[in-house]
């Protein structure tokens, strides 16, 4: 007994020494090597953890009124730093707030579509024939439908509460994700492992979830990345209409439609949270391209 | 050819009736109706203005009477623009829009191409990684972001450009507009060709053609583009939809007259008949230039064949 745990603690040790090159050490080792990617990270970190810890460093409050300064240009003296918009808020702290919420719409929204589309896909690939035929017929319908005219709709009829944003933004990002899994996971089942579930007994819910689902993670976290930017993209497209966040919380969106409409007067309302919600957009968008340069097996 | 375009329209049917049926039972479950104004109509008057608009029959005899319409070409009259039917805003708001729209559709293909190539042939070096940070930019910054500091730099700090307003669209009157939209379009677009492009002057024909001495030019024109425009070519349905999209926010800082700022005003109001005709008619158009797409698709790629 103890010889036979003797061996197989050997034989560990041995397997640790000549442990192979996994895809995600060498996915690791490749994004280091990207540069633009890995500044992006680093500043997207800075950004989230100053959005989280930003508000506490202003005496202010994201919905106090100053009525001593409206409309005064950022300056250390009021401690408004990015100085007051047109009813004295404070916009350091209003920006810092706003991207909360973008934030947070971001990756809500996108694990809400992730969630539809990895299930619908892995489903329909896994099932296959008229199943899935169906499952993709229906993906065809409704990308054909122009959906940001249902989001508005939704947001109009129904009122903007914050939980309709996400389900809505989510709702519509499902398709993509859907046909991506359902690829991958076509050129999954043929695998052995899976057969091997399928000989033993496996239940399909369970091959699908335990089996197929923990495979695909490449894929998704790539989409993933480069899903949060389009998301928040989305947001602010509605906020700027004037149909998102509402009023005294707010949004980059909401934030940059005030500015633009007092940038002849009061230019930092415009270029502060542009500025935050360009930079957040343009860091996913690098990441995205760098994890996918990584995980990419074909360029080893 | 002609079958596969048949086959391909007769496709198109249950995707334009769920895009009907899903716009239409969303406007009528929604609360708040098109008569609810400041003060209440007295009764009888708010029963006879929903009976001239068939609003007092059963949901389904509507949504059949609606579809009836369509099929008809008639989109019914507007609710809140009174002496207008929906086709006549429609008419009225289209050109305008379609003048943004496709100028941006153009000139994002021919600048985004032209960059796309740019980068390629200067793969991996100092040109490519400008032309590509330049595109990045280009995707992360919002066309209503953008917009509005063309509007600050062009037209209140240069005073070159006139800031916005329509009435009949002259040529300043139209660059702003369209260089707003057109940008993120511009540079999906010169990734999208970068990327084939440098895949396809790889392949073995292209080297073919290097040994049989042939200039760059006439390479890249005679050989490449062709093969190299394939994924923009289908990348051009999503552009659309998506520079329809951005045209409703557009539309709404530049105050041009045209579909998208119907659409917003039409949604805000409950106006139903105009916020179904503008849907149900991009549904189409996007329908439409998907199929126009498809079949160039196949014009283009020798390796697509309908039998």
């Amino acid at each position: 007994m103890t010889e036979a745990t003797a061996t197989l603690q050997a034989s560990a040790e041995l397997a640790e020494d000549v442990r192979g090159r996994s895809l995600w050490f060498d996915a690791w080792r490749r994004l280091r090597r990207n540069k633009a990617a890995l500044t992006a990270g680093i500043l997207l970190l800075a950004m989230t953890v100053m959005v989280l810890i930003g508000p506490l460093l202003s005496p202010y409050d994201f919905d106090f009124t100053d009525w001593d300064h409206v409309s005064e240009p950022p300056s250390l003296q009021t401690q408004h730093y990015f100085g007051t918009d047109a009813v004295g808020r404070d916009l350091f702290v209003r920006t810092l707030h706003g991207g909360r919420i973008s934030l947070l719409i971001g990756v809500v929204a996108t694990l809400v579509s992730l969630i539809i589309g990895i299930t619908y896909g892995a489903t329909a690939g896994y099932l296959g024939g008229r199943i899935d035929n169906l499952m993709m017929r229906i993906v065809d319908i409704l990308y054909a439908m122009p959906f940001m005219f249902f989001v508005i709709l939704l947001m109009v009829f129904f009122g903007r509460n914050i939980l309709l944003i996400f389900v809505a933004i989510g709702a519509i990002n499902w398709l993509d994700m859907a046909r991506i899994v359902r690829g991958q996971t076509i050129s999954l089942k043929q695998r052995e492992f899976v057969e091997a579930a399928v000989a033993c007994g496996v239940s399909t819910p369970r091959i699908i979830f335990r089996h197929i689902v923990p495979n695909l993670l490449g894929v998704v976290i790539v989409y993933v990345t480069l899903t949060i930017p389009q998301v928040i993209l989305v947001e602010s497209f509605l906020s700027f209409l004037g149909l998102g966040v509402q009023e005294p919380f707010t949004s980059w969106g909401a934030l940059v439609n005030e500015g633009a409409q007092e940038m002849e007067s009061a230019l930092w309302m415009l270029v502060f949270p542009a500025t935050f919600l360009a930079l957040t957009l343009f860091c996913f968008n690098f990441i995205g391209d760098g994890l996918r340069d990584a995980l990419d097996p074909k360029d080893r | 050819m002609l079958q596969y375009a048949f086959k391909r329209l007769l496709g198109a049917i249950p995707t334009l009736l769920v895009l009907i049926t899903m716009a239409f039972f969303m406007i009528r479950i929604a609360p708040g109706g098109p008569f609810d104004t400041e003060k209440s109509l007295p009764p009888e008057i708010e029963a006879n203005l929903n009976a001239a608009y068939h609003l007092d029959e059963p949901l389904i005899q509507q949504y059949g009477r609606y579809l009836l319409q369509i099929v008809q070409g008639d989109f019914g009259p507007s609710f809140q623009y009174k002496d207008f039917t929906v086709n006549e805003l429609i008419a009225s708001g289209f050109p305008v829009s379609l003048t943004i729209g496709g100028l941006s559709m153009l000139f994002a293909v021919l600048l985004g191409s032209t960059f796309g190539i740019i980068a390629a042939l200067r793969h991996n070096r100092p040109t490519d990684y400008a032309v590509m940070t330049v595109a990045m930019t280009g995707i992360s910054i919002p066309n209503f972001v953008i917009a509005p500091l063309l509007i600050l730099l062009f037209a209140v700090t240069l005073g070159w450009l006139p800031a916005g307003g329509w009435e009949g669209g002259g040529l300043g009157k139209v660059v702003m507009p369209v260089i707003a939209l057109a940008l993120p379009q511009v540079a999906y677009i010169s990734r999208l060709m970068r990327g084939s492009m440098i895949e396809v002057l790889r392949s073995n024909f292209i080297r073919t053609a290097r040994a049989k001495g042939l200039s760059e030019t006439r390479i890249i024109l005679r050989h490449a583009l062709r093969p190299a425009f394939l994924p923009v070519l289908s990348y051009l349905g999503p552009a659309s939809a998506a520079v329809i999209t951005g045209s409703v926010v557009i539309e709404k800082i530049f105050g041009i007259p045209g579909l998208g700022r119907y659409f917003v005003q039409g949604a805000l109001n409950r106006d139903y008949t105009l916020v179904m005709g503008v849907v149900v008619f991009y549904g189409i158009l996007i329908i439409v230039f998907n199929f126009i797409v498809d079949l160039l698709y196949g014009a283009l790629d020798p390796k697509v064949r309908y039998d």
